[in-house]
């Protein structure tokens, strides 16, 4: 067990911290929860790109390579995540523990400030960013949401979404769309920074050896300047819990020699409580979520009838993917096998072995959630998204009672909305 | 057995060479809750000639790979992977161009986790059927890897730099030469390659390393069989086989992959310094603390995404540039130019400095990773290296060693360039 504090360090900014030898580096993140919205995304995804590119008092990216540099390898990098519909925007910092820096010299408020520096005092004149600035992360933005159709299985699984989910925040990419980003002004980018410092909810973290107090007083004095405002509350997440109508299909044609083929199911709900995502996580992992699962052991495995099934579940969206890369001819034979299993897990036919290999599995993967330092943070972060505060091990000991007849409902409660099959040229 | 103290990085090592040739090593990590193990023999995509009996033996390309996949088959007629997966665990398997690994990753049943590993690892078991059926699962895993972009320029980066080293083998083969593959070569090969003598077993975790060790002279052959040697091609010209190479492929924008290759330092300790010499060069060159770095980012030449790093295998040692640009030729002139500039005029002491102190930073922080401990370690052990010497190498090398290095390796005779461009710019 890692105990975690957090404190609030100002009405809708919280600092969670643990506090643990274990690992070789410490680790501090900020997030600012935006709702995710086509008229924001790409604004909100490309403010930490320009915020990376310099501080006052390190204007470019060689002045802050060499501070970072002097962190030991320290690392600083926007991060842009999508939980649900809300879109977290922040940085990501890491730098060698204070227990392996060769002298003993510590380093973890030198970070702290570094981090405050980047998200407070971006270079240039008072009340704009460096057009400069803005002008090459925009152009690196629009290049990397055209580049997006590089991995097609990442691609086929945002297209799925987008189509699925066309009117819901969900079907949004959080990088936003090219015709919002090329359209970014200077302007209104300062704007939309603004508004992201003085009304977001703001979390704060950081893992690593030192003791809490001296980790709240060096955000605290690194975040000094944060406007103290009246923020919003935590956006929420729409969920849709059944399908509008029939089972929509939805494809695209490319030059590729594997097809890819993506299904999209509501789940009848979200996922909150510890409970509902202890039944979660273990339908989803009897289901397709591991290699012991029925999709990778009947429709991989026993059928060969894809290199790779797998199922992944949205938690707070209340929506399932599966995904898998066939032989276009196998598309129609995969689909319906792919759906066999859920009927399967609908009808309860899930032996004992397979529930507690799935049970094993969930479980382990929360324990050693412990066990890595990004891992943690991403934990932590789920939970202020859903307003929640329970450890990774009550999570665990939740999924211990899960019943069959649990998972059973769960699956019961899954229906397939849309089906997205990426194909070759020919044919 | 021996204990080996690194206080500086915070690591305790047991090393134990057993009778049979195997080497054992040991990291106990009594804060964790996760247990990791990795078992690996020294054979990877280059072996495809080797000498059993004083007869030169040819086999396919992609054999190591394909051995790797049907040694997860049980003579139970069971699958090591569903057994390891269903207590829980994470098991997995690579075949890199010098070595395959088998590995796993759990929280509970490590003795019994363990036990499975070096069975499945040690007992071969291949019928006709399961090696036709295999053919089609790893003909769909080439034919994946082959619609990667990345993957393509990496492997015409190989065939361009080098003659004849092996290197050049796709590690996967071709649905070509997999075709050719029989159970009969499959046991040839395992007979060769997977003795106790030229393989290592790794773990980290909270254990007793003498049990560990009792477990693998429990369940390992007792004789040691005689070394296996290595055929690393006829010897290699100084120069690259092919100065441009471009290819049309499904990507948003121009794709560069550069190879400078260099002399392979020979296996031991003198390997090992290279290694860390020419990250730094690297860093010194154009790294992200660098001034052409900046230069190049600032023209747009390249994104946030290039990278330029130091690459070794037996028998060849080469710097890999890659990202995307709009003028790949234009970021290899520079970087030439830049090399050159660097041998002439010296390396800046204050730059030089910092990236000593980020370098080494940055490898005791990839020591988080249990992975990364153990896949470190059976490298260095095949190698004849002790890694973990690493803050005394750092300690010793001085600027002019980077100046030199660049002088002798930076020159156009000696690089590569790979450029898979966009399908519009077919015309």
């Amino acid at each position: 067990m890692l105990p975690m504090k957090e404190a609030v360090l100002a009405p809708g900014v919280l600092l969670r911290a643990v506090q643990t030898k274990k690992f070789k580096n410490s680790l501090l993140s900020v997030s600012f929860l935006e709702p995710l919205t086509q008229e924001h995304g790409a604004l909100n995804a490309l403010l930490p790109k320009v915020l990376r590119r310099g501080t006052r008092r390190c204007p470019d990216l060689t002045a802050l390579s060499a501070a970072l540099d002097d962190l030991y390898g320290g690392g600083m990098e926007p991060v842009l995540r999508k939980k649900g519909e809300v879109q977290c925007v922040g940085f990501w910092a890491t730098a060698l523990d204070d227990a392996f820096v060769p002298g003993g010299t510590p380093i973890l408020e030198e970070a702290a400030a570094l981090l405050g520096q980047l998200v407070l005092e971006p270079a240039g004149e008072a009340g704009a960013f460096l057009p400069a600035y803005v002008d090459s992360e925009r152009e690196n933005l629009i290049r990397k949401i055209r580049s997006q159709v590089n991995d097609k299985l990442q691609y086929s699984l945002s297209r799925l979404r987008t189509e699925m989910c066309r009117g819901e925040a969900y079907g949004l990419d959080k990088l936003g769309r090219e015709e919002e980003a090329a359209a970014i002004t200077g302007e209104a980018l300062y704007a939309r920074y603004q508004a992201l410092l003085e009304t977001d909810p703001v979390c704060f973290y950081y893992c690593g050896s030192a003791d809490f107090d001296r980790v709240e007083a060096a955000f605290r004095k690194a975040f000094a300047s944060l406007p103290q405002k009246a923020r919003r509350p935590i956006p929420q997440t729409q969920v849709v819990e059944e399908p509008a109508g029939p089972v929509r299909r939805f494809q695209d044609a490319m030059d590729v020699t594997q097809g890819k083929l993506i299904l999209g199911f509501r789940t009848g709900g979200g996922f909150r409580s510890k409970e509902e995502i202890a039944r979660g996580l273990l339908f989803n992992a009897v289901y397709g979520g591991t290699t012991n699962s029925k999709l990778f052991l009947h429709v991989r495995e026993k059928l060969s009838l894809c290199y790779f099934a797998s199922s992944s579940l949205a938690q707070n969206k209340g929506l399932l993917q599966v995904y898998s890369g066939v032989e276009f001819a196998n598309f129609h034979r995969a689909e319906e096998e792919i759906l066999a299993q859920l009927t399967a897990c609908q009808q309860g036919q899930i032996t004992a072995d397979e529930l507690e290999s799935a049970r094993r599995s969930v479980i382990s993967s929360l324990r050693t959630t412990l066990d890595a330092q990004g891992r943690l943070e991403e934990y932590w972060l789920n939970r202020f998204v859903s307003g929640t505060r329970f450890q990774p091990e009550e999570l665990a000991q939740t999924v211990e009672k899960v019943t069959l007849d649990q998972v059973v409902q769960t699956a019961c409660r899954v229906r397939l909305d849309s089906v997205y099959t990426l194909r070759g040229k020919e044919g | 057995m021996v204990k080996h103290t690194y206080e500086q990085i915070g690591e305790t090592l047991y090393e134990e060479r057993l009778e049979n040739g195997l080497g054992v090593f040991v990291f106990p990590k009594p804060d964790f809750g996760k247990y990791y193990a990795f078992f690996a023999t020294r054979y990877g995509g280059m072996d495809t000639r080797f000498q059993v009996d004083g007869q030169w033996l040819d086999t396919p390309m992609g054999i190591a790979h394909y051995l790797e996949h049907k040694m997860f088959d049980t003579p139970d007629g069971g699958n090591a992977l569903q057994t390891l997966s269903a207590t829980g665990a994470s098991p997995n398997a690579f075949t890199s161009t010098a070595l395959t690994g088998y590995h796993f990753e759990c929280t509970d049943g490590f003795w019994d986790n363990l036990r499975t590993l070096l069975e499945f690892v040690s007992v071969p078991y291949f019928t006709k059927e399961s090696v036709e059926k295999e053919q089609g699962i790893i003909g769909q895993e080439i034919r994946m890897i082959e619609d990667q972009p990345g993957w393509q320029a990496y492997h015409l980066l190989l065939e361009a730099l080098y003659h004849h080293h092996p290197v050049r083998n796709s590690v996967a083969g071709s649905v070509e030469s997999i075709a050719q593959i029989t159970a009969e070569t499959l046991y040839q090969c395992h007979g060769a390659f997977y003795t106790p003598s030229n393989m290592v077993l790794c773990v980290a975790g909270n254990v007793d390393p003498a049990q560990v060790c009792a477990l693998a002279r429990e369940i390992l052959p007792q004789q040691a069989a005689p070394a296996i040697g290595r055929d690393c091609g006829a010897e290699e010209p100084h120069t690259v086989l092919r100065r441009e190479t471009s290819k049309t492929m499904a990507v948003s924008a121009p794709l560069l992959q550069l190879g400078i290759k260099g002399t392979a330092a020979p296996d031991g300790p003198a390997q090992l310094r290279q290694r860390f010499l020419g990250e730094l060069a690297c860093e010194a060159l154009a790294g992200s603390s660098s001034p052409l770095y900046r230069r190049l980012y600032d023209e747009g030449l390249i994104n946030s995404g290039f990278y330029l790093g130091y690459l070794d295998y037996p028998g060849c040692a080469f710097l890999m540039a890659g990202g995307e640009s709009r003028n790949p030729a234009a970021v290899r002139d520079a970087i030439l130019a830049e090399g050159e500039r660097i041998a002439r005029e010296g390396l800046d002491e204050g730059l030089f400095q910092r990236l000593k102190k980020a370098l080494y930073g940055a490898y005791v922080q990839s020591l988080n990773s249990f992975a990364n401990l153990c896949v470190e370690q059976a490298k260095g052990y095949f190698a004849g290296q002790d890694p973990w010497t690493f803050p005394a190498v750092y300690e010793a090398m001085e600027k002019k060693d980077v100046e030199e290095f660049l002088a002798q390796w930076v020159r156009p005779e000696q690089t590569a360039l790979v450029v898979i461009r966009p399908e519009e710019e077919k015309a």
